[in-house]
């Protein structure tokens, strides 16, 4: 009955039908950022939406990302549910004053009288042969906020049901999009399907010889490594976290607790990075189901190199498989 | 309702189409030499074949660029294409000891400081993030966070008054520094605040902004709505729209307001009115968001057939002289193309270098752990 509804789809097309259908669902839904309109955005993101909707509703704005996200935070004090779009990863910056000091603080410095209800969606992450300032993943420094809400997709599906539920939410949420997927994989949408909540992890593959963490890009370089790893007939479990903060360790713990080894993947600097609070927690509450220290397998601590060495520092299915060998072997 | 003066809007449609009224021009695209009362200076035929030749160069670069990229070659490549008198002007305006702040297209600029353009395509290419000493060539490291390089050139400015070299009469001594930025720029916080900073200290700094109209697909209205020269004067300095197409009339323009930086008055906004004629970079694609009539209509404006118009026409130079700068510009094409190809890639271990002046024993763990892990694939990679 639902195969009539299901469609083949991409992550940049998961991500533009799901702005459309919240954009459809509430008149209060605006579009904010550079080249959003016409263009589209230089990842097609927002491709039609200006057109369907009008110049009023998808926002080309000036060049200035403070000045963006702190007009979205007037428009959300006037009751709009504003979507910004930071163009890349890196160029967030100038709008983290904003961000931090502003958006996050809102909610709590009006004891609740002015919600945030905006949702900034970052296309991060790298392995797109890009020049500076275009490959980053600088989730951490969200994460580390009070009052941001912070989540990361990995796949077509989830991109379509979890920017329409950043969107319903009344708190201010960081929303990173894996650029590097966009364009790549296809999946099967059926919209008849009800999405799993947005601040919930997901077991991907189930496993039992140890738990492979990831988010965003990594998911697929951790399935990957799990396929592989199955063909030496070892079962890796891999849970996509899906979200960062708040993080839902419920199914990180239940899986640890049956594989007693953890390797976390992310593309973000190692330093106090996702990995190192996941670790942290997994300590705390399956210390004694352990088997081996928890790993991560992260971006290096150094700014992101030039591209044509960019496959050095991001996590690799050889990096993901080599840190399952330290945990088995240990 | 009490008056609060002009209506804004009308400094909009028709008249502003070819620079407006305001436009300093030295040069027509006809290739007509017109003199300004402000601005206008003689050349003589050598600098107007130098410049010539300059264009006729940075053009290449900029085509041989573009079709690396095609071809593989570099990730990606911002064109320059049209910006050429623009960037030919103000780079031969400036003097060894001034400093300049560029954006990512400002190979016409890097080409006037010598700066060899295998650097810039290294950079596209990715091997680096930009190879050149800054201190061997007065010129900063390309900046792609939009605006950023602004604020360090009020800041370079701040220094050179610090140091004494501004305003002693010593020619080779007064030093100015020059930021470019563009259109788009112009709606950032840092551009913003680099008014307010070299305005308050009266720094030696000139603003350079190029303004071809589009930043990636939105039209200059979408950042400003009144001409960006005239915004100089709320921060408290001078501001000139120069015919950017015009290398005579840039190089005038920002020589004066160089000079005048270098003599203490302080800053200036030169606004070097061109059009960006190709896309915004290799992956973006204009025919989304404008239309090829514009387009035809700037190509009538051409920086360089201008050039070539008056020096034939007054006989400044001969078929000799064109024959020699194609022959010039194609031995340089051939060098680029196989220096492009030839330039190695980093190796993996060196991403680890120069993150600190003093590196911690942290990051000398990592590398020392990413080499063991990279030598057991050792005959296997
Ligand atoms: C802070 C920041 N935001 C966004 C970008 C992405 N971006 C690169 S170039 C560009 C447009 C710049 O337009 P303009 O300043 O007019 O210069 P032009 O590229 O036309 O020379 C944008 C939005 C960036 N590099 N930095």
């Amino acid at each position: 009955m639902s195969s009539t509804r299901t469609q083949r789809i991409t992550l940049a097309k998961g991500l533009n039908m799901g702005l459309r259908k919240a954009m459809e669902d509430d008149p209060k839904v605006l579009i904010m950022g550079e080249d959003v309109g016409k263009l589209g955005g230089v990842f097609r993101i927002t491709d039609g939406l200006q057109k369907d909707f009008g110049e009023d509703r998808v926002i080309d704005s000036p060049l200035a990302e403070s000045g963006i996200v702190g007009t979205a935070v007037g428009l959300a004090l006037r009751g709009y549910r504003p979507v910004v779009e930071i163009q890349f990863d890196g160029f967030v910056y100038p709008a983290y004053d904003q961000i931090v000091a502003q958006v996050a603080k809102m909610h709590y410095r009006s004891q609740g009288r002015s919600p945030m209800p905006m949702v900034i969606r970052i296309p991060f992450g790298g392995g797109i042969g890009a020049v500076e300032h275009h490959s980053e993943s600088p989730e951490a420094q969200f994460a580390h906020t009070p009052g941001l809400k912070v989540v990361a997709c990995s796949n077509p599906v989830d991109g379509y049901w979890m920017i329409q539920q950043a969107i319903a939410s009344d708190d201010p949420v960081i929303f990173l999009e894996p650029k590097r997927q966009y364009h790549a994989d296809k999946a099967d949408l059926d919209d008849s399907m009800a999405p799993d909540p947005l601040f919930s992890s997901r077991v991907v593959r189930r496993g039992s010889d140890a738990t492979l963490l990831a988010y965003g890009p990594t998911v697929k370089t951790a399935m990957k490594a799990a396929e592989a790893a199955a063909t030496e007939g070892r079962s890796l479990e891999v849970i996509d976290l899906r979200t960062l903060s708040p993080l839902d360790m419920g199914p990180v713990f239940d899986s640890v607790r049956r594989t007693g080894r953890a390797i976390i993947t992310h593309e973000a600097h190692v330093n106090l990075g996702v990995g190192a609070e996941v670790a942290a927690r997994v300590q705390e509450e399956c210390f004694y189901s352990l088997e081996s220290p928890v790993l991560r397998v992260c971006g290096f601590d150094i700014p992101y190199p030039a591209s044509r060495i960019e496959e050095d520092f991001l996590p690799d299915l050889d990096r993901v498989l080599d840190a399952v060998d330290r945990s088995l072997e240990f | 309702m009490p008056d609060f003066g002009p209506d804004l809007a009308e400094v909009f449609g028709p008249a502003a189409a070819d620079g407006g009224p305001d436009l300093v021009q030295l040069l027509t695209p006809e290739g007509e030499r017109v003199h300004h009362p402000e601005f206008d200076r003689d050349f003589s035929a050598e600098e107007l074949r130098g410049f010539y030749r300059d264009m006729v160069l940075t053009r290449r670069i900029d085509t041989e660029a573009t079709a690396l990229q095609r071809h593989g070659e570099l990730g990606i490549w911002a064109q320059l294409l049209g910006q050429e008198a623009a960037q030919i002007g103000a780079g031969r305006a400036l003097r060894p000891q001034d400093y300049v702040f560029p954006t990512y297209r400002e190979h016409g600029v890097a080409w006037c400081r010598g700066v060899d353009p295998l650097h810039l395509l290294g950079l596209f290419r990715g091997v680096d993030h930009g190879s050149w000493d800054p201190k061997d060539h007065n010129f900063g490291l390309y900046t792609i966070v939009i605006g950023a390089q602004a604020l360090h050139a009020t800041g370079y400015a701040m220094g050179i008054q610090r140091d004494g070299a501004v305003g002693t009469g010593d020619h080779d001594r007064d030093a100015a520094v020059i930021a470019h930025f563009g259109d788009g720029a112009s709606s950032q916080g840092d551009v913003n605040e680099a008014f307010i900073f070299a305005a308050s200290y009266n720094a030696p700094v000139v603003f350079f902004c190029q303004n071809n109209q589009w930043a990636i697909s939105e039209p200059i209205e979408r950042q400003s709505r009144i001409p960006l020269f005239q915004r100089a004067l709320g921060f408290g300095f001078p501001g000139v729209r120069v015919d950017g197409n015009d290398v005579l009339a840039t190089y005038a323009v920002t020589q004066a307001a160089l000079q005048r930086a270098r003599e203490g008055s302080g800053p200036t906004l030169v606004e070097a009115y061109t059009y960006r004629m190709g896309a915004h970079t290799t992956t973006d694609d204009p025919t989304r968001y404008r239309l090829s009539d514009d387009v035809e209509r700037w190509k009538l404006k051409d920086p360089i057939a201008r050039v070539k118009v008056y020096l034939t026409r007054n006989g400044l130079a001969d078929d000799d002289f064109f024959a020699s700068i194609q022959a010039e510009a194609d031995d340089l094409g051939h060098r680029l193309r196989e220096g492009c190809k030839a330039l190695p890639d980093p190796k993996p271990l060196s991403m680890f270098n120069h993150v600190y002046a003093e590196e911690t024993d942290e990051l000398r763990q990592q590398r020392e752990g990413y080499a063991a892990y990279l030598e057991t694939f050792e005959g296997a990679r």
